[in-house]
This record gives C-alpha cells, structure tokens and sequence, in this order.
C-alpha cells in the first residue's frame, strides 16, 4: 500500500499537502516573520503597459526612491518577481500578455492597478481597443487612482499593500 | 539608385538567409513586451550565432484608437486625451495640434502667448530627453546615467508645475495660446536652473559620454548613412545624426521660432554614438534658447485670443508640424465646419522612425540591440498612439 | 460629391486668397509670403500631366494638394520624386466619405535633400472606391510609406497592390470587425 501511495504522480500530491500543512502550523507562530520578510522585498515585474511607466519611472528615480521602502527596482526574471504594478491601459493586445505574466509568475503574487486606465479605462473607457479596467482578467490588490498618479500616490499604494500583506495569513 | 539596391539587397539577404539555413540553426526570439529593454512593443528577431539575420517589429500593445475618439469630441474635448501618447513631451504634442486647429479656425495667438508656448516646449523638451537619456543609460548598465537625468528632470518638473500646475499632463497648450500666464518670478527660477542645468551638462559628458565603456558600445553600431536616413524617411535625431541638419524650427518656424537665433546641431557619423550625441546637443542648445526667450518674450500683455466656447472653421484641412523631443511631429486634419473634426491623423517620429529598426538589426550583432533600439529615440506608446 | 467638394474647396480657397490681402486679421505667415513657388511647383506637374488627370485642390504658403485617379498615382508620384525633388513621405492617411462612396488616401510629401523645399509639404491625394478599394502601392518610390502604407490598409481596408504585407499591424491579431477608421464602425455608447 505504501508502494502505491509513493508512485511519482501522488508524490507531488504528497509533498503539496504536507506543504500546506505546514504552513497552517507555521502560520501562528512564525506567520509574522514570513510576512515581515516578504514586505521588504517586493519584486514588481518589468511590464509597461501604457503611459503612468513614467511616472513609475519617476518614483524609482532619486527624488522619491522607491526602493527605501522595500519595492525593489523593476530589474529582474518573471520567475523571482512577486508583484505585478499594472502601468496604464491594457488594451486588447495587451490583456493575454499580461495574464500570462501574471500566470508565469510562482505564488505569492500581487497586483497593483496603477492609473485610471487600469482601475476603469479611464479616458480611453469608450476607445475600441482598450479594457475597461483590468479586474476582468487579473485579481487586484491595491487601486492606485490618478491619471497618471503622481510618485507620492504610487508610493502610498505601495504601502497599503505592505500593510494588507502584514495582516493577510501566508500562503 | 545604388543604395536602393544596396538597402534592398541587405533585406533580401536576410530573407535568403532565413529561408536556407536549416530549421535548428536559426534562433528565433521574441523581444518583448515584457522584456526588460523593450517598453511596451514587440520585435520578433532570428539570430544566427551572434548575428540578427531578421527583425520583424511588431507593435500596437498600447493602441488605443486616439484617432478615432477625436472624432466624436470637439476640438477643446480632443486636448487631454491627445496628450497621453507621450506625456512628458506632452506641451510638444499639443503645440502642433493647436497650430493646426488655429490654422482651420483662423485664430491669431497674442505675441506673449506664442513665447509662453515656445519657452514652456523648450522646457518639455528637456524633461523629455532627460526621461530618455536615463533609460538609455540604465539599458547600457550604466546605473549613475539613470539616477543623474532622472533627478536632474524633477527639477524642471517643478518649473513646468509652476508654470501648469500639473506634474507632466499640463493641457497647457490650447487653440488660441496657452491657459495661464507665468507666475511671478519665473523667468529667474528658470535663468537660475538653466545655469545649474549647463553645469550638470558637461558632467554628463565626462560621466557618460566620453566614458570609454559607452564609447565601445555604441561608436560604429548600426550606421545609417545619410542617403538611407532620407530613403527611409528617418526623422529627429535619427536623422540630424546621419548628417541633415534639418529641424521643423529653422526649416519652417512657427510661432516666434523665426525670431530666436540658434543652431541646428547635427552630426555626420550616423551611429548610435551619434544618435545619442544629438539629443545631448539639443538639450545644450535648448538652454540657450530658453534664455533668449525670457530676453525677448513681452513684459506683459495677453496670452490667449479670445475664442467662442466650441471653436470651429469653414469645412477645410490643415497640415502643420513641430519638432518635438522625436522629430517632426505633424497633425492632419479635416474639418466639416461642424465642431466635432471630420478626421485627425498624427504623423509621429517614433512611428517613422520605426522603419530603421529592422534596417539597422538586420547585420548586427544581439548584443548590439539594445544600444542600436534605445538610440532610435522611440517611445511605443507615440508610435501605437 | 467627391469633384462637387473638391470644386467648392477650391472656390472658397480662391475667395479666402482674395480677402487676404484686404482682411488683417489673418495670420502673419499667410500674409508675408505669397504662394509664388508653390504654384510654380503644381505648374510643372499640371503641364506634365493634363490637367484632367491633375486636379488642383488648393495651393497655400508652404502647402499645396493634388488628387489624381489611383490608376495614374505612381506616374505623379515618381515625377514628384525624379523632377521636383520631394524624397520621402512625411505620413499617408486616409479618410472615408461614406457620402460620395469614396475613401481619400493621401500621402503628405516632404524633402529632405533640397533647402527650399523642406519648408513644403506636397499632398498627393487619391480617391478610390470604398467597396472596391484597391489602389497600387508607393513604396517602391517613397520606401518612407511602408509601415504608413500598412497602417491604412488596417485601419481602413485600402488594399495596397504591390506591397509586401497588406496585413495586420497595430491591432490584436484576433482583430474580426471592420476597420475601425471606417465611418460605420462606432465605437460603444457613442
Ligand atoms: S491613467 Fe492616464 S497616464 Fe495612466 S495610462 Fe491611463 S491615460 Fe496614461
């Protein structure tokens, strides 16, 4: 029976559960320093869809710095990233791009819709080429409002989502 | 009639090449959109070893129908949103369309209004190649390039706020002049940053350009020679770089343009050095501009005509271009006498110079790419528009 | 409508030059420079080609439009090139009327290599039908009009014959609608 149990096709299946059991049993006791560690070191993908790049650009330039609270430069593989910073309209030829981004991407991830193109369409909402709003297609976190946000607004998303990320259980 | 054959040869062999060499030799790769050193646009390339043997650009990610949504606003409606596609060049985006929207509507911009308009472009333009100057160095792993510009640029954000009241979308260019007038003490903010700004300037070239490393990565990479920069219709510092002192301000001044003395900064290599040199030389000169504008501009007087809220012309169609931070930027539009326009169309640079990426690929090494794609001075979300 | 609007263009572009010179509320730059060379220019194509065949929309300082039948435009265009000097195009668009069944494809032509040309834009027009709209290609003159060429048979459905990728450009590869720049496509809510 343990033969069985041990093929390769349930070993995965295996090692999954005990992965969450582990996890719940770690959540309480050191759920804060998992947490802890991954708020200060938030990996945003290199993906520019429109226009608020600039301004993304701005904030990780040496008047507002970014990286002093732990969002680290947009440098980097898909694989080691951990955040998606949607940077303006996602138009029709971009959306599956950025979903298998965001597919490509390993757990924990987040999102953060920057701009009023990302949140709503926003002035292109009746363009015919232009999403109205990105939660159709990739969960989000943290609405960043502004057309484009200026580096402070970007700044304060960015620690709202250090803060849920504080409160939320790991996963 | 040479070059022609000459540049048709050079797509043909890459063709040739494509098609004979077997299945596994050729890499085929796709650059973008998310790829660090594309921005928002797309280029399939196949590499033979070292070597790109084909390109095939493949943009429109940030298409967003800007064309067809002027036509269901009216001319003052058509400001905001015709500024996104480059938003921190956006007082040059707006210029041309006012001028062409003034052509149709036969308003007369006020003399101090037409030296606002031009001293606030001038200022653009600066945060412009700023913005590209630090992406360019920051894609050659050239980190203190990207930090310096970017810095640098804040301080002429603040000028431009000041002036605007926003940080890069200002609106501040519409038909019949510009919104507002100067603050008081502006002309000495922007004298007193010039000076900072020309001493920043030569820093820039010991730190960047005369460095040894940047040197050997872009000088002789990707030539256009001056007959193929006029065959492929290149334009800005693209083209001022292959040797064509052509700029839209000398060759056909609009505004008070006419009335300012400056030269038109060019070189005649044709490389990416060159073409990352001419903006460099632009901004020199641009300094000198701002200050002979805050010499000559009117002390006082009005800055905007005075206009009927919905402004409208006789059914007709205007062509009028600028130079802005990529070139010459031009709006045609038609006009049915009606408020609404018939038909907007932008001629951008990064649209036009799009066409020299897969003539300068083709033939280069991989690792030249990203020296050779960032010189051409492109922004993907003008070119999609 | 296409010749009625081109002749009432071209009627009130006669009655605006002649009010020019008594009206001052014009702009400085129409007033200073009288269309001499210009028309100089159109001359030499109308005396080229008869003038059936060249119609004359308007010619302006620094501006100046012609239309000629799509049958005849790679004639024009390569007498603009060899004799005239123009070398490249600045931008090719195009533009719909629904009323007079006719899409007008326009390519805006500059130089680069003559001085006192680069202050002009020469606008070569054509009209083509729109259920049938065909019309052969530029690029083997003005190589400039690739990618512009391209953008109009997307956005409007113009088929360039002779280009080498009459095919998508700027929209999603899964594009199923009619061309967008067309005056039936609406976009939603509008
Ligand atoms: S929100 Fe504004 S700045 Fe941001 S992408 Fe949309 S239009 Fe551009």
């Amino acid at each position: 029976m343990m033969k069985d149990l041990v093929n390769p096709t349930n070993f995965n299946v295996l090692v999954g559960k005990l992965g969450d059991v582990l996890t719940r049993a770690l959540d309480l006791p050191l759920g804060y320093a998992i947490n802890w560690g991954r708020i200060w070191s938030l990996w945003p993908v290199h993906l520019e869809t429109a226009c608020c790049s600039v301004e993304f650009g701005a904030a990780s330039g040496p008047r507002y710095d970014v990286e002093r609270f732990g969002i680290i430069e947009a440098f980097g593989s898909l694989r080691q990233c951990d955040l998606v910073v949607v940077q303006g309209t996602v138009t029709r030829k971009m959306a599956p791009r950025l979903r298998m981004v965001y597919d490509q991407m390993p757990d924990p991830k987040y999102v953060i819709a920057m701009g009023a193109c990302a949140i709503t369409g926003g002035l292109y909402i009746d363009s015919y080429n232009v999403l109205p709003g990105i939660d159709g297609i990739i969960p989000v976190d943290v609405y960043v409002p502004g057309c484009p946000p200026r580096p402070e607004t970007l700044i304060q998303g960015c620690m709202l989502l250090q803060e849920k990320i504080k409160r939320s259980k790991i996963r | 009639m040479e070059n022609e054959q000459k540049f048709d040869e050079t797509i043909r062999r890459g063709l040739e090449i494509v098609k004979e060499a077997e299945e596994d030799r050729l890499m085929t790769l796709s650059v973008g959109p998310q790829h660090p050193g594309s921005g928002h646009f797309r280029f399939t390339i196949k590499v033979d070893g070292d070597y790109i043997v084909y390109c095939d650009p493949d943009p429109g990610y940030v298409h967003r129908g800007e064309e067809k949504m002027c036509e269901y606003r009216n001319f003052i409606q058509n400001i905001p949103h015709l500024e996104r596609p480059v938003i921190h060049d956006s007082t040059n985006i707006t210029y041309s369309y006012s001028l062409a929207v003034e052509e149709l509507a036969n308003i007369q911009v006020p003399l101090r209004g037409q030296y606002i308009r031009a001293l606030a472009s001038e200022l653009n333009r600066q945060v412009y190649t700023l913005y590209w100057l630090g992406i360019y160095g920051i894609f050659l792993g050239h980190s203190t390039m990207f930090m310096w510009p970017l810095g640098d640029r804040e301080l002429f954000i603040d000028l431009l706020e000041a002036l605007t009241g926003a940080r890069v979308t200002h609106a501040f260019n519409i038909p019949g002049g510009v919104r507002n007038d100067m603050p008081d003490g502006f002309e000495e903010r922007c004298l007193r940053q010039v000076a900072y700004f020309e001493k920043r300037l030569a820093e820039y070239e010991d730190i960047f350009y005369n460095n040894p490393l940047f040197r050997q990565r872009t000088e002789g990479v990707g030539i256009l020679t001056k007959e193929d920069a006029i065959k492929l219709g290149v334009t800005g510092s693209v083209l001022r770089a292959s040797g064509i002192p052509f700029d839209v301000r000398k060759a056909e001044p609009y505004d008070v343009y006419n009335e300012i003395d400056f030269k038109i900064q060019y070189m005649k290599t044709g490389d990416s050095y060159a073409r990352s040199m001419v903006p460099f030389l632009d901004m020199k000169e641009s300094c000198h501009i701002i200050r002979e504008l805050l010499d000559k501009i009117p002390k006082s007087g009005e800055v905007r005509a005075k206009l009927q809220p919905n402004p409208k012309g006789p059914a007709g169609e205007s062509y009028k271009r600028v130079e802005s931070g990529r070139g010459a930027l031009g709006y045609y539009i038609v006009s049915d006498g009606t408020p609404k326009p018939y038909r907007v169309k932008l001629s951008v640079g990064s649209f036009r110079n799009m066409l020299a990426l897969p003539f300068l690929l083709i033939g280069s090494k991989l690792a030249d790419m990203p020296s050779i794609y960032w010189s051409l001075n492109y922004w993907p979300v003008e070119a999609d528009r | 409508m296409g010749s009625d609007q081109s002749k009432t263009q071209n009627n009130s572009e006669q009655k605006k030059s002649s009010t020019d010179s008594t009206q001052t509320s014009i702009s400085k730059k129409t007033e200073s420079i009288t269309p001499e060379f210009e028309g100089s220019l159109i001359n030499q194509i109308v005396t080229r080609f008869s003038d059936k065949l060249v119609q004359v929309i308007y010619v302006r300082p620094g501006r100046a439009k012609i239309l000629v039948p799509p049958n005849e435009i790679v004639q024009v265009a390569s007498f603009i090139k060899d004799r005239l000097g123009f070398d490249h195009a600045e931008s090719v668009s195009g533009t719909d009327y629904p009323k007079d069944n006719q899409i007008e494809v326009i390519y805006h032509l500059s130089s680069y290599s003559d001085d006192k040309l680069s202050s002009q834009i020469l606008a070569l027009s054509t009209r083509v039908d729109r259920n049938e709209s065909r019309m052969p290609t530029l690029i083997n003159i003005f190589k400039s009009a690739e990618y512009h060429e391209r953008e109009t048979f997307e956005m409007l459905g113009v088929y360039f014959e002779g280009h080498p990728r009459n095919e998508r450009f700027l929209l999603p590869e899964d594009w199923a609608d009619i061309p967008p720049l067309r005056k039936e496509f609406r976009i939603k809510g509008r």
